[in-house]
Formats: structure tokens, sequence, C-alpha cells
């Protein structure tokens, strides 16, 4: 595609002029623009001087990608973690399982073998091409996460008296209601500035397609809106085949349902299906990122200092358990702390360098996951996974896509709570916590909810110990302010994770931070 | 009194706009959150603060430290609170968000009589707008 002598901008806008904008739109994504991810493959580093180190601070995926890449291209690489485990974020709780949390309360997770709780990262978009680049090279299995399923509940206490709908009949409702006004003010000539009659006409059609309108223009129950919103009696088979269609809610309590939130959620660009898991639970890209790493990994350490200067990188660390302290000696040094915990380790950075680590707050969020004794939302409600969504601080409860229509027991999510929720059931113990999921859900499934109910666990982002929070919060002013100081290679050091990315709290974003960061380290060691 | 006060308007000049952060990352997806907000000082300590700094106020120890809010000399001078729920730091964030005047001064009042600290005089929800500016 390159031509010499002629700039890419140039060309694209010669493109652009004799082919108008489909052709140029095709011509950018050729060239690598208007695409869904900036990932362009892993990166080809090799020729590191020979002896050249580098310490890896922390196991999550970004410090274990470029400890990978790093260790490929021919350094000699050491990475130290605070956990006697490695994956960071990325991480599935099974039966068997003991969790401390920052206070000390300690559950025992009690799951059913084959059964999980995610409680950080527990679908992957399907352009998060990096991420699905490393898998299949890792060997992690994946399946598909079932993101959008129409038969979910949506629950508003300000709507329809607090009971939970389809989100296909109030997804249907709403478009239908939308699109019966719209025709009204068309025939009520409040659009004639923006449409001519032609205009006019096809869009009646397309609103009367779209929102399931009769000749009239009317919505309400016949067997177009049924189409959409379901029936009161499905078709069937011999004498009482005839569908009888269903009828439609008020538009008011639709509106107050906020199902449109739920409706536009869906079309976020990372929301958006195919979405996927590794089966038997997000953890196993963790392990699979390990296994590539595992003799480079040191346990255990709680990393103090770290301090450079011309001679190298000197990190001190302390074991957890006997507290004994050790230096560590690189070259160079790739640190993937969450900013949160890196802010409170002394070190010798650039005071740019310091501020934009400090200035960075962290989200908190929650997740609980409940094993229920059967799969009552599949026999009983004809759900297979995808989410119910509420108002309540839970903020929804969402389906296992895996082992459907067994007998024996699921887990689903019984919360993935952020903000004000979030703190909420954070400052719980794990014991209220479950409590409050278990009230809170039955809002869904009431009789079985809280009957099925086996055993739970929950992880509160906030008292998690090795990272005091669940992602870097970035706004304009701080990206404007400390972004680039934050990624810049300060001397031997440079900084990566989701923190020094724009797929913020991603796996994807950790991994592209990642993989730029050891390219530019890298391009500085060998210029040294 | 006197640096108190000089404490607060310093804040007032420095306190940054805070441009809500579109959250970004994995979100619910749901509707707006219908439970009813903490109004006491008491509520919001147990529904907002308690998530981080525990309920007995010791705060936690882990990769790093969150710090205890019990016997904590540096609740004498309101003003330090109410800066820090204002602005937050490192991982904590600003809670303005969140939290109006009158809840910062319920929230403060409490946790400056609670958890063994002792500083009777209750903080006023005049005092917290003037360092929101407002």
């Amino acid at each position: 595609m390159h031509t010499p002598g002629t700039t890419r901008r140039q060309l694209l806008t010669a493109i652009g002029m004799m082919g108008g904008t489909a052709a140029l739109y095709q011509a950018m994504t050729t060239m690598g623009h208007a695409a869904e991810t900036q990932y362009s493959g892993p990166p080809d580093l090799s020729g590191a001087r020979p002896g050249a180190s580098v310490l890896v601070l922390g196991s999550g995926l970004a410090g274990m990608l470029a400890a990978y890449e790093l260790g490929k291209a021919g350094y000699k690489v050491r990475i130290l973690e605070f956990q006697n485990r490695a994956g960071g974020r990325n991480w599935s709780l099974y039966g068997g399982d003991t969790y401390t949390e920052l206070g000390g309360a300690t559950q025992k997770v009690g799951f059913a073998s084959g059964h999980y709780l995610n409680p950080g990262p527990w679908r992957i978009p399907h352009h998060h091409r990096t991420l699905l680049h490393y898998c299949k090279a890792f060997g992690v299995a994946l399946e598909p996460f079932i993101q959008f399923n129409h038969s979910g509940y949506v629950h508003n206490a300000g709507a329809f008296g607090g009971k939970p709908v389809r989100y296909r009949e109030a997804a249907a409702d709403f478009e239908g209601n939308v699109a019966e006004l719209l025709g009204k003010a068309i025939d009520q000539k409040a659009l004639d500035a923006q449409l001519t009659a032609e205009d006019k006409d096809k869009l009646k059609e397309a609103l009367r397609g779209w929102g399931m309108l009769d000749q009239d223009m009317k919505y309400k129950a016949n067997l177009l809106s049924a189409e959409h919103r379901g029936y009161e009696r499905p078709p069937g088979g011999g004498v009482n085949g005839s569908p009888i269609p269903s009828e439609p809610f008020p538009f008011r309590d639709v509106v107050n349902s906020q199902v449109w939130k739920n409706m536009a959620f869906f079309m976020n660009h990372e929301m958006q299906t195919t979405m996927f898991q590794p089966v038997g639970g997000m953890g196993m890209i963790g392990k699979a990122f390990q296994r590539q790493v595992q003799p480079m990994i040191t346990f255990n350490a709680k990393v103090t200092r770290i301090h450079q200067d011309e001679a190298g990188v000197t990190v001190t660390y302390a074991d957890t358990a006997s507290g004994s302290v050790t230096e560590a000696k690189a070259d160079y040094c790739v640190c993937a702390i969450p900013l949160g915990v890196l802010n409170q380790i002394e070190n010798n950075m650039a005071p740019a360098k310091k501020s934009a680590i400090a200035a960075v707050p962290y989200s908190n969020s929650v997740k609980i996951g409940l094993q229920m004794a059967r799969r009552f939302w599949e026999t009983d409600d004809y759900i297979y996974g995808g989410h119910s969504f509420t108002s309540q601080d839970i903020a929804l409860i969402s389906y296992p896509n895996y082992h459907l229509f067994e007998d024996g027991p699921g887990v689903l999510l019984g919360a993935f709570a952020s903000g004000a929720g979030a703190y909420r059931l954070a400052g719980m113990t794990p014991e209220q916590r479950i409590e409050a999921a278990l009230a809170q859900g039955s809002v869904f499934h009431p009789g079985t909810y809280r009957k099925e109910y086996q055993t739970g666990a929950s992880v509160a982002w906030s008292r998690v110990p090795w990272t005091m929070g669940c992602c870097a919060r970035w706004n304009e002013e701080t990206r404007k302010t400390h972004y680039q100081e934050l990624v810049k290679v300060d001397d031997r050091v440079v900084l990566a994770g989701e923190h020094a990315s724009y797929v913020g709290c991603w796996m994807e974003g950790a991994l592209l931070s990642s993989l730029d960061a050891i390219t530019r380290l890298h391009k500085r060691a060998l210029e040294a | 009194m006197k640096t108190r006060a000089a404490f607060i308007f310093l804040l007032a000049l420095t306190a940054p706009a805070l441009a809500q952060a579109p959250s970004g990352g994995d979100t619910p997806g749901s509707a707006t959150n219908k439970t009813p907000p903490p109004v006491t000082g008491e509520q919001v300590y147990k529904q907002v603060c308690q998530a981080c700094h525990m309920a007995d106020g010791m705060g936690g120890k882990g990769a790093a430290m969150i710090p205890a809010l019990a016997k904590n000399a540096k609740l004498e001078e309101p003003g330090y609170p109410i800066g820090m729920i204002m602005q937050g730091r490192g991982a904590m964030p600003p809670l303005t968000d969140l939290l109006g005047p009158a809840q910062i001064a319920g929230v403060v009042t409490y946790v400056r009589t609670h958890f063994g600290n002792n500083y009777k005089k209750p903080v006023t929800e005049a005092e917290v707008k003037m360092m929101m500016g407002q």
C-alpha cells in the first residue's frame, strides 16, 4: 500500500476524492486505521545485549507478557510477585480456595467442582485481539460468553410496581412506542423542516417495520408486536395452535424502567456480541501465561523500594512469610504494580512520574457468586446465560454460560456492583454481602432464590490486599496532565498495566500497555 | 482556629474542577441505583467509608496500607478529613460525586467522635460548603 514519494495522508485524500467515503473507509481499514483495536501483532523484539537483565514487578497479565516477550528477545528476566499466585486481577475462585480480604475476613469457597466465580474480568470482547492472540498462542480454550439474552429480566424499583419484566417485552415496548410517537410527529408536520415528503414516507416505512406498528402506525396488542415482545399464548400445534398476542405495558412504566439503559449498554462497542470466556474460569488465562514464565517468578515478595542510578535498578523486597529483606538488581525494570500500591512504595522516579502515579484514584467493584442447588432459571424461567438487570445495589445477576441443562448445581453471579452500591456491599462482612445478594436477587426469582441457595463467595475490590481497588479511574483532566508522564520511560524504569492504557480496566489494556512499554524499553536499552 | 481557616482557604483555592470520569471498563449496564442514599454521619460511614477503612476504623495492610481513622490525630483539624473526602489521595477517589456537603459534614463529625477520637465540636454543612467554594 506504500507509494514512494506520497504521504499516507495525500494518498488517502486522493482515494477519498476519487472514490468517496466508502472507498476511503475501505482503504483506511486496509491500512490499519478505523480498525477495532490498536493491536498489530506480537512484537518482534530481538537482539538484546548479551547479559542484559530486566526485573518485572507484578505477575498480572501485563507483567507476565512483558517477561515472556523480553525473555524471547534475549533478556535475563525475573518477576517479583506479592501474592503466592500469578495472574493478578485475572482470577477465578473455586471450591477449596481460601481468600482473606483486608480487615481479616476469610472465606472458604465451597463451590462444587467445575464451578467458579470470576471476581475480576469475566467477559472478553471479540475485538480484544491482543488477548485473543495470546489465548490462542498459550493454549487457552475459549467458549462463547452469553452476553445478550432477551429472556433476562429488567427490574426497577420505580416501574411496574417493583415487579421485574422480561427484557424482550420492555425493549419491544420502548421501540414500538418511540416509533409510534415519531410517526405522529411526522403526521403532525413537526418534522417538515427536516424531511422532504419522500423522506417522510421512507422514515414511516422504517418506523412501521422497526417498531412493529400496524397499518395505522399504531403499536398495540397484535401478532406484529407479539413477534418482538412475545405472546400471551405462543404459537403451538393442533387444536389450540393459534397464538394469542400479549398486551403491551403502559409506556410510562416502560420509560421508568430505564430499559433504554440496558439497550444502550448492549450497543457499547465493548459489550457487543460475540463475547468469550475461557473454559473453566477466567483464571485459566493467568495460569496459561504463568506456564510460559513460571521459572522467572519469585512469589511472596513485597516490594518496598525501587531505586535506579547509572549502574542499574535495585529493588528491595521483603518475603511476606519470613519478613527477610532482599535486594534484586537488574539493568531495567518493568513495573506492573497497580498505582494505588506503587504510590506507597519508596522510589526515586522523576517527580512528574511520581505526581502521575499519585494522581489516579481507583474504582471499586463487588462481585458475589452464589451456588444454587438446581438451575431453576433454566428449568423454571427458560433463561440460559445472560443477565437480569436491577436498580438495586447488586446491579444485576448473571446466569452461568457453562454446564447448561445439567441437573446439578450452578453458580450464578449474584452481584456486579459499582459506585455507591459497591461501597455499600464492600463495607459488609462476607456473610452480610451474601444475605444482601439473596434478598435483592430474590426480586427476580421469588421463592426459589433463597430456597436453592447453597454456598457463596464475594470479592470487594477495595479490600483486595494486593490492589486495594479495582481499576485506575482517569478523567479528562488527569489524562491531559499526567498520562504521558505516566507511560514515559523514566531512564531505566517503565510502567505497564491497564492503568497505562486507554483501554482501562480491561485485560486488553494491560496487554497493549505492556507491549508498548517493552518495545520502548528495548529500544532504549539498545541505544544505551 | 487561624491555621484552620487558612487551611480551608488554601484548599478552596486549590480544589480542582472535579470533572467526573467517564468510568470506562466493564460496567453492569443497569438502571440508576434507586437505593436511598445515606443521610446521617453514621450511615455515610457504614455505606461508604467502611468499604476501605473498615467497620472498626482500623484500615488495612496488604501490598500497601489503608490508613486507620481510629485514634488518628490528623482528625483534630476538620479541614483535613474534609479535604481528603473532596480530593481523595492516591487510590482513594474524591467522593463528591456521591456525597453532598451535609453528608460530608455528618460523616466527618461522626469519625471525629468515634473510633477513639474525641473532637467534640461538630463540623457544619456551612464549613464544608465554604471549603468547596460554594
